[in-house]
């Protein structure tokens, strides 16, 4: 079989496993109706004002962090299959890109990005 | 050394002899999916049996001992109670993305569950970018657990969710940089030419210190990343109830938790692919009496025992470890694994290129 076909055979088996464990618990499980069961869960008194609300913006900053690295590493990987066949010229190429990397990460670790306030 | 795909190649033969082509692709595909979910649930039932008592004995006492000889039933108790309880639907919450939340996370360990190399030749998804592909639909299960907190109209859940977030995509920079090192090192990516690769000695016994300091970080960002031990905030119950999966019930709530022992499987298999061989027997250069005796030992044999090893050692860590605040978590990351991983890989690429030795 291809590797297409695979892929597509695994992640057919992911879905299915949800799909008949959830038909499997919707024919075992009891259903009943209940306004206080649907209350989200609080420590015994009724929740106050919504959910989807303002929260903290240092989540945000990380995940800017996050994309900036993970952009790093998806540009890496093709080059660091042919570091072996390339030598001492990849390491130069790279270097530069590198060097921006640690100046970036530098500059937010000064600025006090990394802090937990 | 046994190759199991004679069989495999044998199965295959016989099918493409007495079926059209389209015929054998479909009957191949579902004994492959069937038995990738026997052993995806297996796998977990084992788990949840070793969790728990592996933790048992840590503290001093018994664990699971009631249901079937030695509690060994006790997980499938578990899991049938799971499958017998409510499914709650929850007032004002997002439905769709309530729902989506359970298949992300599912999905994302199965896609890389099939990427494991089980035994020689019993290797699902052997694509040429490999660990790429794995990083990759790994970081899916992210987006499972953000959606999950977010669309169950919650305040722990959300919380829990928004910790779980910033702790995973933290640490996958981690995960990557210390693949990135083995990725240099090997100059590949593919699974099967990463194992063929260790042949002659594992990449953590290479004698070169640059993979050892990556197999370290592997391990911790891996246990972060899997939300245990140590790192568990997201799920931290004196404080969150139960995180992002506090709203969740019954099955929808078993889904998190198959896929949170199966992540530790995961995790820990990927370790023993790139760092520990995968199947791949313990061959020491020049020892041939030795390494011929290791080769009568079944490649699944190899590949369980090294992923036990590893998996043992994540159990530990939490037992060990007291729980890290969040700033401590982020700390550790941002200022000490990263900096330390991207010298590493400066290390690894010195190494590679120049072929010194450190």
């Amino acid at each position: 079989m291809s590797n297409l076909s695979l892929l597509v055979v695994v992640f057919l088996t992911g879905v299915s496993l949800v799909a008949a464990a959830l038909a499997l618990a919707k024919l075992l499980a009891p259903r009943t109706f209940n306004p206080q069961k649907g209350e989200p869960y609080e420590c015994g008194i009724p929740t106050r004002g919504g959910s989807w609300m303002q929260f903290r913006v240092g989540y945000y900053l990380f995940a800017i962090l996050f994309l900036m690295f993970d952009v790093e590493t998806v540009f890496l990987f093709p080059w660091a299959i042919k570091v072996r066949d390339m030598g001492p010229e990849a390491l130069i190429s790279v270097s530069f890109f590198f060097g921006v990397l640690i100046l970036g990460l530098a500059y937010a670790w000064k600025k006090g990005a990394l802090e937990w306030k | 050394m046994f190759d199991f795909s004679t069989i495999t190649n044998w199965i295959d033969e016989l099918l493409q002899s007495c079926m059209a082509p389209w015929a054998v692709v479909l009957v191949e595909g579902l004994i492959i999916g069937v038995l990738l979910l026997l052993l995806y649930a297996l796998i977990a039932l084992a788990l949840i049996y070793a969790e728990r008592k592996i933790c048992a004995f840590f503290q001093c006492r018994y664990g699971p001992n009631r249901v079937g000889p030695l509690g060994l039933m006790q997980p499938i108790a578990d899991m049938f109670k799971m499958l017998i309880k409510e499914i709650i639907s929850i007032k004002d919450s997002d439905k769709f993305l309530y729902g989506l939340a359970p298949f992300l996370v599912i999905l994302s360990s199965m896609l890389t569950f099939g990427c494991m190399p089980f035994g020689k030749g019993l290797l699902t998804l052997d694509f040429n970018i490999g660990v790429f592909f794995i990083m990759a639909v790994s970081s899916i299960g992210v987006l499972g657990i953000l959606l999950a907190g977010w669309s169950s109209n919650n305040k722990f859940t959300l919380i829990g969710a928004m910790r779980s977030g910033a702790q995973m995509i933290s640490y996958e920079l981690s995960i990557g940089l210390s693949i990135l090192s083995v990725v240099v090192y090997a100059g590949t990516m593919q699974t099967s030419q990463l194992i063929a690769a260790q042949e002659g000695t594992w990449f953590l016994f290479s004698g070169h210190i640059p993979m050892v300091i990556a197999f370290l970080i592997y391990i911790i960002a891996g246990t972060a990343e899997t939300n245990r031990g140590p790192f568990d905030l997201p799920e931290a119950e004196s404080e969150l109830t139960a995180g992002y999966h506090t709203e969740y019930s019954g099955m929808h709530f078993g889904f998190y938790y198959l896929a949170e022992y199966l992540n530790m499987f995961i995790v820990s298999g990927i370790a023993s692919l790139l760092f520990l061989g995968g199947w791949m027997p313990l061959h020491i250069p020049g020892w041939e009496a030795f390494n011929t005796v290791m080769d009568y030992i079944p490649s699944v044999i190899w590949f369980f025992m090294k992923t036990a090893v590893i998996m043992f050692i994540i159990m530990w860590f939490k037992w060990t470890f007291p729980r890290l605040r969040i700033d401590q978590l982020i700390k550790f990351e941002w200022k000490y694994l990263l900096p330390i991983g991207l010298f590493n890989l400066l290390l690894v690429t010195l190494m590679t290129v120049f072929g010194w030795h450190f």
